[in-house]
């Protein structure tokens, strides 16, 4: 049985000068790199799949299995992206690791890159992080710099190059087929699939697409081996993840630990809920992820038993609010979340979330009937499933989930003919008393 | 592929709505419910344009994806191809897919303006039309106090096309049409989310020579033109199909008219010729039909006036004057009905007794009169589904977005699709020929002859069975170059097409509206030929020599060896000589005149007699891929008469009548005397090759073709889409621009001509090129001959 | 088409192409050619679209649908600084919403505004990953993080007055267009100013530390980079039932 927290990828993170590459290389940083290139590509393809890791940016999609899938006989270009345009509200792992040690994202992409036989990797930040931007393309010149990038890498015959792409503003490029749009210098709105991207993706040539959290674990699995990764976690949803506490608890932050912590463990490790407060809803991997309610504390946080509980894992994005938050304003919020990062493409999520915020902003003002929560319902039934991509279905998750569990606090919204919540109470700063 | 080739191996079997059906695989579920009888409403779906899925309005249940297993929510039917074995249910049989479909009806009328009672697609809207079938009664949103988006109405996205953005339902047809088909991404998708919308970039308008094509496909009123905007109700419309007359592509179209007039034309849907797709020339340029100028009686000339006459007396003065002129030269023009032409080639042997006609109203030669009887007549060289079909098309002296719509559109479909090469023998690389990812083999006007010649000997260019060589009738001047293509063609086993610009071009020359030929190809010096076509007249015999072409008939008019000139529509400044032309007008002692309108020619004519345009009567044209496209008559109008009719009163009058008076007899006769099945002309090996113009005395040599939208006279009336046009610019190289300035006059042998410079990478030094019929007069009238040796000047200096 | 003379000059032209040919495709540069469009022209100016259409052989209208489409890219002016105030939902309820009340009041702007002086444009931004630190601002994409109505009106006086600025967890606060050029790809050399991490990002290492918690030993004994000994040995050791599912999962959002 593992520890309670298991620190590896945030491991290094408090180290002074974390991000230089002197620093990671002291810590063992690019000797993964080097047993990778003397491994055979498919046994790094297997040994990533035999160590059940999977993708950690929200779908679980298993890491490995997505590699296979790259067509190896298809004579196109093969290319890596790396999905680091994390935007899920309430999400907030990848940019502090790309922060604090770029060189475990770099050193990942560089060894699943020569798995699956690519040339050239993409490294696709999120423009609104300028200082982790500067540390992935230091970092990315450091390798250069080594001989860890670029030309015979390290006298394996083996080339790679890394572009760093900084985005511009859009939460729908965290969709992989419209991340791939806005890499080719397109509106960002997702692709049609099929085909998929393993057969064609960027310059319709295969491409695997993976999240920052699972390419820097990458390093660790060659390192330590598969059944390292594997002895930790749970039977469906191996190893480790980072957590990320939000809100209402008293120490939010980043906390590393096997899959299948519950909640009820993490919120203790983070000091309990801020003083004299209880646990009133939560998401469990960002805001697409249906709310959970205290019920829920000891649900195991794996694919699966989020998933039985009415949810997803998703991105472990755990948003804690307290009793002194509003649900109706805090889903509002959500919505109008969804409304503007609407790619436009579909007509259901485009004009879906147009119509759930009118909803939704006069049911916080106390106007409406009790029937609107029924429409708002359907609505979210005419949305979910049937927009083009995930983005919609999102837009519907707080909504539904909301509605089950809180539906009486829509109720007395209209019953009081207003929010009754005092927005200030549940402030950082509620107890400075200020404004 | 054809339908027919399709084997039974090819297709798929599912069921839809509990229906087996087969059909080709690779077909989408949406199209194979079609075969089913059932329509799954749609927008963004077009079956000529990539499937998107971004409407979502076609969403069906599929509880077997043909592997046993259900797909796990509703399915875009618009984009799934078959699968063996599948099993769809749509809201035919699904109560989830009718939810799913009514949900996203609902969500697209939420934001919708519902202003169909002053909106133009109103009674012919598919969002309107499925709306009232697969929508709710009530709006849920407006019942709850929903805002709707509102943007200013409409905007102009050029001259000629207008966007509401209200209307929109954002289903991206006609950016992916503009993308896909046209090659002309002047619109696209701006802003985001519910902002989202079609918009142009502020300098750069929507200016597509196919942007109404657009209009056309837009599911909702969204897209209209200036034309035709609030101008009638689709229920008080009636529609004729027909093909349009403004090239030799024989595109289908759709006259939909109100009372006698044309209230605006729509692409029809001709698979074999046009798809859907029509020029926006085709679709807007119809108001020359009723310019003030129009002819609505015949005119004698007494005392130097024209007055009225009566049809019988100017019949009868057409004759008289006729007969009395001496010899009489015909000049039928290219933009004749099949029908009307047979009439000008039987007026001009059996009433007449001459075979001085030609059709060719625009710079020509023997050598290309030769060509056409050797390899053009009676043959279907090549068609659009080869061009579809090729390895590679090689262009020859031919600018298809300009001169040919319908060629260019299915060469960028070849290209995108197929990956077809196109090469072009040109001057320089146009935007047309980058758009159907082609290549420049470059040649300088009246070189091209050895450029073709060369290819033979280049690695680089394969040309096989598979190939298509398409050559323009501009090189009718160009010496040698025809008969180089032709050799080309035989030693490389490519078919070949000649490409002329007129509509009626084809079926002149298949009527025999030439010196050298009678109708079906009957070459006039061979007298079995001969026999045939005068049986088949009822004559006793013919003339056995060939007659002039068009500038022998201009030059023995001018001369006096001819006295008299039937001219139908002939613009004096399309002509090779435009001043000798006028000259010999001036000269000739008789002239009749058969024209729509007042021009150069009626204004000197004896006799002037109106004629039918094309919605006025029946006929055919004959597309440049030789094949025939009949159509009907849109009116009954008695102010003028089919040039056959009008020819045939003149014959009857002359006492040797044509055996034929209306177009229908004259097809019906056409038809009897069929096509010559005896030996056809050969081409001569060695063609008398004019020397080129020297370069070495400072003159450069001048490129020119007509733009698609010019100075026409069938664009006049048309201020919206003449908006549309392209700026007249003179092309030159970097080299010659440096040494020019921003403006430029050309000085030839005929006059002068000022226009802005743009640098132009490909073009060689010593070459520059004008738009030919964009400024003044056009080129053959105010500069030179194209081909010729022509002088630049910057304009500032 | 020819290259028009336009305020951008042949250096920026020579960046741009510069940029487009990082990529396999030089329509990939698209992105960050607008980001140094952003950097010179102090917004998204006309000449800018013209000059990366021009480049790119795009039509006009195309790359003014992607400028559009991304928020980063801005139409009017921007000032020196760019303020960004997270009001998503979980900053919205820690504060966010009163400090953008805060500010629009302090600086007499609305959303999307600029103070008269030209120094400050205000704009309330979606969740930019760090609600660990809730409620988070951005200065010119730099975090500031656990925000309060005072710290923020704090901030914003202290720009206004050219003070220098620094990120909460990063360096000194550059101006705007600098910023930009940084995202087009052009680093400055602020590289190795601030931490590696807040004191967030450190709770969980800090609790495992005191804990003695740690990661199972593995091959490469603790870290994450010691070679194994082979990879045929991990591959013996790897677990058989593992968790790879044979349930092929609705991809979601961020990726797979």
């Amino acid at each position: 049985m593992p520890d309670t927290l298991t620190p590896v990828l945030t491991s290094d993170w408090a180290e002074d000068q974390s991000w230089k590459l002197a620093t990671y290389e002291r810590g063992g940083g690019y000797r993964a790199l080097r047993k990778a290139l003397a491994m055979a590509p498919d046994d790094i393809i297997t040994a990533v799949k035999d160590s059940g890791l999977r993708g950690r940016g929200g779908a679980g999609f298993p890491t490995g299995m997505k590699w296979g899938f790259i067509p190896q006989d298809n004579p196109k270009p093969k290319y890596l992206v790396v999905n680091a345009d994390e935007s899920e509200p309430g999400t907030c792992k990848d940019i502090p690791l790309m922060m604090a040690t770029p060189h475990t994202l770099v050193e990942g992409a560089i060894i699943s890159s020569f798995a699956i036989r690519a040339n050239t990797a993409f490294i696709y930040v999120r423009g609104e992080v300028v200082h982790v931007i500067r540390r992935v393309q230091a970092a990315v010149a450091e390798a250069y710099a080594a001989g860890h990038l670029g030309k015979d890498i390290h006298g394996s015959g083996y080339d790679l190059d890394v572009v760093v792409h900084a985005g511009a503003g859009a939460y729908i490029c965290g969709e992989e087929t419209a991340l791939l749009e806005g890499l080719e210098g397109r509106r960002g709105q997702p692709r049609l699939r099929p085909p998929f991207p393993a057969v064609a993706g960027l310059y319709a040539s295969p491409t695997v697409i993976n999240n920052v959290e699972s390419i820097a674990s990458v390093p660790s699995i060659i390192g330590n081996g598969a059944d390292w990764f594997a002895s930790m976690g749970t039977e469906k949803s191996k190893g480790f993840g980072i957590f990320s506490l939000s809100g209402h608890v008293a120490k939010p932050g980043q906390y590393e630990a096997p899959l299948g912590i519950t909640l009820r463990t993490l919120i203790e490790l983070a000091g309990g809920m801020r003083q004299g407060h209880e646990l009133k809803f939560w998401t469990p991997g960002g805001s697409s992820t249906p709310i959970l309610t205290g019920e829920h504390l000891d649900v195991p946080l794996d694919f699966e038993a989020v998933g039985a509980a009415g949810s997803m894992l998703g991105t472990r994005a755990l948003q804690i609010f307290d009793d002194t938050t509003c649900v109706v304003r805090a889903v509002l919020r959500w919505t109008e979340f969804y409304k503007h990062e609407s790619c436009g493409k579909c007509t259901p999520c485009r004009e879906g979330t147009w119509w759930l915020v009118q909803t939704l902003t006069n049911l916080e003002k106390g106007v409406g009937r009790e029937e609107d929560l029924d429409i708002l319902l359907d609505q979210c039934d005419n949305i979910l499933g049937r927009a083009f991509c995930a983005l919609g279905d999102g837009a519907t998750s707080p909504i539904s989930s909301s509605i089950q569990y809180f539906r009486n606090e829509y109720l007395q919204h209209l019953s009081e003919g207003g929010c009754p919540f005092d927005p200030v109470a549940s402030t950082l700063f509620a107890v400075e008393g200020v404004r | 592929m054809t339908t027919s080739e399709i084997s039974k191996t090819d297709l798929v079997t599912l069921t839809i709505d509990g229906v087996q059906v087969s059909v080709p695989a690779g077909t989408l579920i949406i199209r194979a419910a079609e075969q089913v009888g059932v329509q799954i409403p749609r927008f963004c779906d077009h079956p000529l344009l990539d499937p998107v899925g971004a409407c979502r309005q076609c969403l069906v249940d599929v509880p077997d994806a043909g592997n046993g297993r259900p797909m796990p929510k509703p399915q875009a039917s618009c984009t799934i191809p078959v699968a063996e074995g599948m099993v769809v249910n749509t809201q035919a049989t699904s109560e989830v897919a009718d939810k799913a479909q009514q949900g996203i009806m609902e969500f697209l009328l939420i934001n919708h303006p519902l202003d169909c009672p002053v909106c133009d697609k109103g009674g012919e809207c598919p969002l309107q039309n499925q709306a009232m079938s697969n929508g709710r009664g009530e709006s849920r949103f407006a019942g709850s106090g929903g805002v709707k988006r509102t943007f200013p109405k409409p905007i102009n996205i050029s001259a000629q096309v207008l966007l509401d953005r209200e209307r929109c339902v954002l289903c991206a047809r006609c950016t992916r049409f503009s993308e896909q088909i046209a090659g002309d991404p002047f619109i696209a998708m701006v802003e985001r989310g519910a902002l989202q919308q079609v918009g142009i970039y502020e300098k750069e308008p929507f200016e597509s020579y196919f942007a109404g094509n657009t209009i056309q496909i837009c599911p909702v009123g969204a897209l209209t033109s200036a034309d035709y905007r609030f101008r009638s109700r689709p229920f008080d419309l009636v529609s004729t199909p027909s093909v349009a007359e403004h090239d030799a592509c024989g595109a289908a179209i759709r006259v939909d008219h109100r009372r006698g007039q044309v209230m605006r034309r729509l692409s029809g849907n001709d698979p074999e010729v046009n798809e859907e797709w029509i020029t926006d020339k085709d679709r807007f340029a119809f108001g020359y039909l009723r310019t003030d100028d129009r002819l609505s009686y015949p005119q004698i000339r007494e005392d130097g006036e024209l007055r009225p006459a009566s049809w019988p007396e100017a019949f009868a003065v057409a004759a008289r004057g006729l007969a009395s002129a001496g010899s009489v030269g015909v000049l039928p023009g290219g933009r004749l009905t099949a029908e009307d032409a047979y009439a000008y080639s039987t007026f001009a042997r059996v009433a007449l007794g001459t075979n001085d006609v030609d059709f060719r109203s625009r710079p020509l030669s023997q050598e290309e009169a030769d060509f056409l009887a050797a390899e053009v007549v009676l043959r279907q060289g090549a068609t659009y589904a080869d061009l579809e079909a090729a390895t590679s098309v090689l262009l020859v002296g031919l600018e298809p977005e300009e001169e040919a719509g319908t060629i260019f559109l299915r060469l960028r479909k070849a290209n995108r699709g197929r990956r077809t090469r196109v090469w072009s023998v040109a001057p320089f690389t146009s935007n047309g020929l980058r758009k159907t990812g082609g290549t420049l083999i470059a040649a300088k006007p009246g070189a091209e002859a050895d450029v073709v010649a060369g290819l033979a000997h280049r690695t680089d260019i394969e040309l096989d069975s598979a190939s298509v060589i398409l050559v323009g009738e501009r090189m009718a001047t160009s010496p040698g170059t025809l008969t180089a293509v032709a050799r080309l063609a035989r030693t490389s086993g490519a078919k070949l097409a000649w490409v002329p610009r007129r509509a009626g071009d084809r079926g002149a020359l298949e009527a025999g509206c030439l010196p050298t030929l009678l109708p079906g190809g009957r070459p006039v010096t061979d007298p079995t030929a001969r026999v045939d076509a005068a049986t088949a007249w009822g004559v006793a015999g013919l003339p056995d020599q060939p007659g002039r072409d068009a500038d022998a008939i201009v030059a023995a008019a001018a001369s006096g060896a001819l006295g008299g000139l039937v001219v139908g529509g002939v613009d004096p400044d399309d002509t090779a000589d435009p001043a000798a032309f006028r000259a010999a007008l001036e000269a000739a002692h008789f002239v009749v005149a058969l024209e729509q309108r007042e021009t150069d020619v009626t204004r000197v004519a004896d006799v002037v007699f109106p004629v039918a345009p094309v919605t006025d009567k029946p006929g055919t044209f004959v597309t440049w891929e030789g094949r025939p496209r009949e159509f009907d008559a849109v009116f009954v109008n008695p102010h003028a008469l089919p040039d056959a009719r009008v020819l045939a009163g003149i014959a009857e009058e002359l006492g040797r009548p044509l055996g034929f008076r209306t177009s229908a007899e004259a097809h019906a006769r056409m038809v009897e005397m069929g096509p010559w099945d005896g030996d056809r002309a050969t081409l001569p090996d060695a063609p008398t090759v004019a020397s080129t113009p020297g370069e070495s005395d400072g003159l450069v040599s001048l490129a020119t073709w007509k733009l698609m939208l010019d100075n026409g006279s069938m664009q006049d009336g048309e201020k919206y889409l003449r908006a549309t046009a392209r700026t007249p610019v003179c092309r030159v190289s970097l080299t010659t621009a440096r040494a020019l300035g921003a403006m430029v006059t050309l000085e030839g042998d005929r006059g002068s001509i000022t226009l802005p410079v743009e640098v132009t990478d490909d073009l060689a030094d010593d070459v520059v090129w004008v738009p030919a019929n964009s400024t003044g007069h056009g080129v053959l009238a105010d500069l030179a001959s194209p081909g010729s040796g022509v002088r630049l000047k910057g304009a500032d200096q | 088409m020819t290259q028009e003379a336009t305020g951008l000059g042949d250096a920026t032209y020579a960046e741009l192409r510069e940029i487009a040919a990082r990529y396999p495709e030089a329509r990939s540069g698209l992105l960050p050619m607008l980001h140094l469009v952003q950097s010179v022209e102090g917004r998204v100016t006309p000449e800018g679209i013209e000059a990366c259409a021009d480049i790119l052989g795009l039509s006009t209208a195309d790359v003014s649908g992607v400028a559009t489409f991304y928020t980063m890219y801005k139409r009017r002016p921007v000032g020196d600084y760019h303020v960004g105030v997270c009001t998503n939902t979980l900053c919205a309820v820690m504060g966010g919403d009163a400090i953008f009340e805060r500010l629009k009041e302090h600086l007499d702007v609305g959303n999307d505004e600029t103070t008269a002086d030209g120094k400050v444009t205000l704009e309330h931004v979606e969740c930019n990953a760090a609600c660990d630190y809730a409620p988070v601002m951005m200065v010119n994409w730099e975090f500031m993080d656990n925000m309060t109505p005072q710290s923020a009106t704090q901030l914003v006086d202290d720009l206004r007055e050219g003070k220098e600025v620094r990120s909460t967890r990063g360096p000194r606060i550059a101006t705007w267009r600098e910023i930009e050029r940084v995202l087009a790809g052009f680093p400055d050399d602020r590289v190795d100013e601030g931490p590696g991490a807040g004191p967030a990002s450190l709770v969980g290492l800090e609790i495992a530390r005191e804990q003695g918690w740690t990661a199972p030993a593995g091959e490469a004994s603790g870290t994450t980079g010691s070679p194994a000994d082979s990879a045929a040995e991990s591959a013996a050791l790897a677990d058989t039932g593992r968790a790879e599912s044979e349930t092929r999962q609705e991809e979601g959002h961020d990726d797979a």
